[in-house]
């Protein structure tokens, strides 16, 4: 079997900005200097006169977003999840999404595999935090195909949108002709018709893995991608779980109010469904190697394949 | 306009305020009469604005960081002409446009959302950052509380500007002395307040009289020529000035007047504005 290649969808985000920014002049990238981890630090070194460190201050750096976008400036705030999402919360629910503002926040670091500087950084709450801030859209791609389009989609959607990557280098999935990235709607990367996971995020890579080792103990698993957390694409999720009867979502986030949370709540109400929930379970993450972190808490492929067969 | 009329029109501006607080049974009084003087010389006087074109691309803009005072820029937006002054009644009213803190989306005039205490800074440093990158001449300007600066916040955005040399961005600090729970000397002191923007690499103009017209062209003149490096106001206010029972009262601060008392300042306001028309 040959190498699969893997990057790290904070270097997608990264590179991404580069490309956008030689077509966009009204493309601007802010950071609170973290622009070495956030990868927007090669944006820097392009343009470095669109590029605006604003300091150790986050909740400054929404608001200055915020303004620069009245402005007609299309502003990418750059930090970790843990103070995107978390530390700014209210910035950037009063500033940005309250007068819907054309803000895209790059959330890089997010979920446990950000690894050995544990749990004061590994934001396991971001999806449900951005979730709750009326007209967001929240994407969190799988791969280096996906994170770049989604950054272009950001860029051409008119609002607000959380964009969700991670440290840790994961597999290139996505490479393939047909592969499409729009907003709001799911991918289905498997067909099956005994379960329907849906899974997000670096959870993807690791989901299809655990399909291929149910489908050898005769487990037939349907695999969804959902990059979008925000609108959720219902429709597709009531049809796949119609037609599976059984649903798992899996993602590196608290099992309360992510991917998760958002199928739970369409299928109680539009398509009751046995449901299990695969993430973080309400705990706080700890210190260690990434990798070694998702099998601990049980989201890499041996611990999906596990709990969805003693599931189905 | 000259200063006589400048009065004349904050006078307008006082009653509007009243009128629309009284009406919502509820919003801030005090922090909106201290500053109608302000507001008034602003945007009728200071600002390159245009209520036909709220949205020009080439305007100065102006963030009300305390947007709870936001009856008193509505009032002035109206006395310019943005919209009728007879929807000032509906402040805070189900379904009015008119909300408790200013709302862009749905004001004409208002140009950006804020209320949350310390974030509107950080925007009208964005909006001068944004004017600096495109080499455009517009000005910007933002009004603070003095109990609003000890939001730490307000305090990243004035480091930001002050590195960044934002000399078309004005923050106007409206030291009125009283916040909610009382004088800000007894809450949580933000004294000295100039030595701390001084140390932000501001400019920094001391006002004596925040209600004068005069010292206020000086200030704004003195800003207007400061090059390098962003100005802060810090003017001495009277809270709840222009209504006898309201001044320096910090149980004004967010409270509306019921009937009788909405005719007491009425009577007050109109009684300076009789004054004015004897000058």
């Amino acid at each position: 079997m040959s190498e699969v290649k893997k990057i790290a969808t904070r270097e997608s985000y990264g590179n991404a900005l580069v490309e956008l920014g030689k077509k966009y002049d009204n493309l601007v990238v802010l950071d609170a200097d973290l622009a070495g981890a956030t990868k927007t630090g090669t944006f820097q070194k392009a343009f470095p006169e669109r590029h605006i460190d604003c300091g150790i201050a986050e909740c400054d750096m929404m608001g200055i977003a915020a303004g620069m976008s009245t402005t007609g400036k299309v502003p990418f705030a750059s930090t970790f999840a843990m103070f995107a999402a978390g530390r700014a919360y209210e910035q950037v629910r009063n500033s940005i999404g309250y007068p819907h503002l054309n803000v895209k926040i790059g959330a890089t670091h997010a979920g446990i595999s950000v690894g050995e500087d544990g749990a004061t950084h590994q934001c396991n709450e971001d999806m449900a935090l951005m979730r709750t801030i009326p007209g967001m859209v929240i994407l969190n791609p799988s791969d280096d195909v996906e994170a770049k389009a989604a950054v272009e989609a950001a860029y051409q959607h008119e609002g607000p949108v959380y964009l969700r990557f991670g440290r840790l280098a994961v597999p290139v999935i996505n490479d393939k002709p047909d592969y499409k990235f729009v907003i709001g709607k799911g991918i289905v990367l498997r067909e099956g018709k005994d379960v329907t996971i849906f899974a997000t995020g670096l959870c993807v890579s690791e989901t299809l893995a655990a399909a291929d080792k149910l489908a050898a103990d005769g487990i037939d698993a349907k695999v969804v991608n959902i990059h979008t957390i925000k609108p959720l694409d219902e429709e597709l999720v009531v049809k796949a779980a119609k037609e599976t009867g059984k649903v798992v979502t899996v993602e590196e986030h608290s099992v309360i109010g992510g991917l998760g949370g958002a199928v739970a709540e369409v299928l109680s109400e539009k398509a009751p469904t046995k449901m299990l929930r695969i993430g973080i379970n309400d705990v706080f993450g700890e210190s260690g190697p990434a990798v070694k972190l998702l099998e601990k808490y049980g989201i890499d492929a041996n611990g999906i394949y596990a709990k969805v067969k003693a599931f189905v | 306009m000259n200063k006589l009329e400048l009065q004349k029109t904050a006078n307008e501006v006082r009653k509007g305020i009243v009128t629309a607080v009284h009406s919502a049974k509820a919003g801030h009084p005090g922090g909106s009469l201290s500053a109608a003087d302000l507001f008034t010389y602003l945007y009728f006087q200071e600002m390159n604005i245009d209520p036909k074109e709220p949205k020009k691309a080439d305007r100065d803009r102006f963030v009300l960081s305390k947007g709870h005072t936001a009856p008193g820029l509505y009032s002035t937006l109206a006395q310019r002409g943005y919209f009728p002054t007879e929807d000032l009644k509906t402040l805070r009213h189900l379904g009015s446009y008119l909300q408790g803190h200013p709302d862009m989306k749905h004001i004409p005039g208002v140009d950006m959302s804020s209320g949350s205490l310390g974030q509107g800074i950080s925007a009208a440093v964005g909006m001068a950052l944004s004017a600096k990158m495109d080499g455009a001449d517009y000005r910007v300007y933002t009004l603070l509380g003095d109990g609003e600066i000890q939001e730490g916040q307000v305090w990243e955005a004035s480091m930001f500007a002050g590195f960044r040399k934002l000399d078309n961005l004005v923050v106007i600090v409206d030291n009125n002395g009283l916040q909610i729970d009382g004088s800000i000397e007894d809450v949580c002191s933000p004294y000295p307040i100039d030595k701390k923007f001084e140390a932000f690499n501001f400019h920094v103009i001391n006002v004596a009289d925040g209600n004068d017209f005069d010292q206020l062209e000086a200030a704004f003149k003195e800003a207007r020529e400061t090059k390098g490096m962003p100005t802060a106001i810090i003017m001495k206010t009277v809270k709840g000035k222009g209504v006898s029972f309201m001044e320096n009262e910090a149980g004004w601060h967010g409270k509306a007047p019921n009937d009788a008392e909405y005719e007491i300042a009425m009577a007050d306001l109109e009684k300076a504005g009789e004054a004015l028309c004897q000058k």
